[in-house]
């Protein structure tokens, strides 16, 4: 760990929500296209047969 | 081959497919590099001490939240003008991004200024275009959800985004316009003289490759789901018919 002194809560801050925030949408993305997904190939396979 | 091929939404989805685990891998070789690199090794800068790390994530951010709405732009223009739908998708898709990445630039922005301005926040030119530009891609979002069509949707948003676009290029630009605010000017300069340390550039360049590549990533993977998403509205709205 790098000594960042008396600026340690600006920068962990910082990283900490840039972590948070990206992984939010990168999940978010991900589970919302597998719902979208999976709801379409069933209504889909529900038409083809 | 024409580029309007990829306005086919089965062409996107089958071309887009093949790309994306690479642009996946390739993001997180960039930031896991660049962050790890900036983080761990570089040195303190004399002025600014340790918070000049911020510098890796709060630049990056910064130019997304500006690049993405001028791609929103462009694929808004082509809507209007050509009225293919995988565009006006397309910048639905880049949205929430943007706005995720405008918020991170506002709050890195934010961490940074409080030690080294002494305030959280001031009204300068280009804290306040940030904060009209983050409003703007709420505002944006929410007319998408507020209409039912999705080409009155797509329309309506298009010329809301024409609106913000003012304030994107604003946000680019204010600290030139206005000399009087506290943001400082561009961290990166073609001008040897002005252009910040090698030790600071390098990874922080790698950390923008980084964020442009998760940015195309996002909005490859989101578009997707908005074309299976309109679709799955159209087959729903005709099963209600029959």
């Amino acid at each position: 760990m790098p000594e960042l002194g008396k600026y340690a809560f600006a920068v962990l801050s910082s990283y900490g929500v840039t972590i948070v925030l990206l992984s939010v949408i990168v999940l978010a993305s991900v589970r919302r296209a597998r719902k979208v997904r999976a709801a379409l190939d069933e209504i889909e396979s529900r038409r083809g047969s | 081959m024409s580029l309007w091929e990829y306005a086919n939404p089965v062409k996107f989805i089958r071309t887009t497919d093949k790309v994306l685990p690479w642009v996946w891998a390739l993001t997180g070789i960039c930031l896991l590099t660049g962050l790890v690199w900036g983080f761990f090794f570089t040195p303190d800068d004399f002025r600014q001490g340790s918070t000049v790390k911020i510098i890796y994530i709060h630049v990056p951010s910064a130019l997304m939240a500006i690049n993405a709405w001028l791609m929103m732009l462009v694929a808004s223009l082509i809507w209007i003008v050509r009225r293919h739908h995988v565009s006006a998708l397309a910048a639905r898709a880049a949205a929430p991004v943007g706005a995720v990445m405008t918020m991170i630039a506002l709050a890195t922005g934010a961490f940074w200024g409080q030690p080294m301005w002494g305030t959280w926040w001031a009204w300068d030119p280009r804290l306040t275009s940030f904060l009209i530009l983050f409003l703007f891609y709420l505002g944006y979002m929410a007319l998408w959800e507020a209409i039912e069509n999705d080409d009155t949707a797509a329309d309506l948003t298009s010329i809301l985004c024409l609106v913000g676009s003012v304030f994107a290029v604003l946000s680019r630009y204010a600290v030139n316009f206005w000399n009087q605010g506290l943001h400082q000017g561009a961290t990166l300069s073609l001008d040897k003289e002005e252009n910040i340390s090698d030790v600071f550039w390098l990874p922080l360049l790698v950390c923008i490759a980084g964020f442009v590549l998760l940015f195309i990533a996002l909005v490859f993977l989101r578009t997707q789901t908005e074309i299976r998403a309109r679709r799955t509205r159209a087959l729903l709205a005709r099963e209600g018919q029959a």
